[in-house]
């Protein structure tokens, strides 16, 4: 009886084992679909909560384009396809880098030209004050700062 | 005096900047559809669920597509002013069902009154999505030839009707 007990116990165990080898596959393989949409709803803004990208929000409008990329991937197109898809009805907005285009060059190009400008007037500064540290005082510039100096001493004495 | 100069030009600029900037609205993203061919669907109706309803369909008029659903609080709002646009028959109104379920949505045209020569029933979002609709209700008027016109988020007043969909239905109409 208890070697009859014994048997029944191990066959369910060897029973769940099968069972779970013959899942493991096709989880392995959602696994990697759902990496892949994970990526792509980083990429990609939330239409309703504008500073979140898809990933992040629980807006049901993010929920349902997920699910959207998650069908598009399964189909097996390409990521280019599915932000093609994105950009179609929603425009440049929903990407959360916008691509380097005519209207965007100010965007791209707006903090290097704002870095070289600071750049630019830095030099000239330094170059300013250097010009004016090399040139020596003048007499009379010499007797009003001797005046300071000694006005100074007498205050401090 | 020449050395405040500076800081005034870029006070100035920075003001005129964030003027601007605070008369944008940023629930306003620019439709990629303007100028493009309304996307295609076929949907059953709201109303019979044995027809169905398309963009093609309508070809040859000038008509609205307005986006809404029963759980919107907002189309509450635009309700009567779609309403007062129906009854001047002055453009025909499709109205896409977005995300809501049949009861509901049959419910509230018939608790509301029903501006619409017909509504099509997108239970799954699926047209939404094709419309690139974010947000409900939405608006889009669309041309004889099936070309989107005009898409306006938020519900419809009655300053957008008078200044902007009337004219426009007119002009397309006129052409």
């Amino acid at each position: 009886m208890v070697r009859k007990l014994l048997f029944v116990f191990w066959l369910s165990v060897a029973a769940a084992g099968l069972a779970q080898a013959g899942e493991a596959a096709p989880v392995a393989e959602d696994q990697a679909v759902e990496a892949r949409v994970q990526k792509l709803s980083e990429e990609l803004r939330c239409l309703v909560c504008q500073n979140q990208n898809l990933a992040d929000s629980h807006a049901e409008l993010a929920a349902d384009l997920k699910n959207q990329v998650r069908d598009m991937l399964k189909r097996g197109q390409s990521e280019k396809e599915v932000i093609d898809f994105m950009v179609q009805r929603y425009g440049d907005f929903v990407l959360y880098r916008p691509p380097v285009k005519s209207t965007t060059w100010l965007l791209w190009g707006g903090p290097f030209g704002l870095f070289a400008g600071g750049l630019g007037i830095l030099f000239v500064k330094l170059n300013r004050r250097r010009k004016d540290a090399g040139t020596p005082l003048s007499a009379e510039e010499r007797v009003v700062a001797a005046g300071l100096l000694d006005g100074e001493g007498k205050e401090g004495a | 005096m020449r050395r405040f100069l500076l800081p005034l030009v870029v006070f100035a600029v920075l003001v005129g900047f964030l003027a601007v900037g605070l008369r944008l609205n940023p629930r306003e993203v620019p439709s990629p559809f303007i100028g493009k061919p309304a996307p295609a669907f076929r949907v059953s109706q709201l109303g019979a669920a044995d027809q169905t309803i398309s963009p093609d369909d309508m070809r040859g008029k000038v008509w609205l597509l307005n986006v809404w659903a029963s759980w919107c609080v907002s189309c509450r709002q635009e309700h009567p002013v779609l309403l007062d646009l129906a009854r001047h028959h002055v453009v025909p109104i499709v109205g896409l069902d977005y995300k809501d379920e049949r009861d509901a949505g049959q419910a509230w045209l018939a608790e509301r009154g029903d501006p619409y020569a017909v509504s099509a029933w997108d239970r799954d979002g699926k047209v939404g999505i094709d419309y690139g609709v974010y947000g409900v209700p939405e608006t889009f008027v669309i041309d004889k030839a099936g070309v989107i016109r005009m898409k306006h988020i938020g519900p419809v007043t009655d300053e957008v009707i008078k200044e902007k969909i009337v004219p426009l239905v007119k002009e397309l109409n006129g052409a």
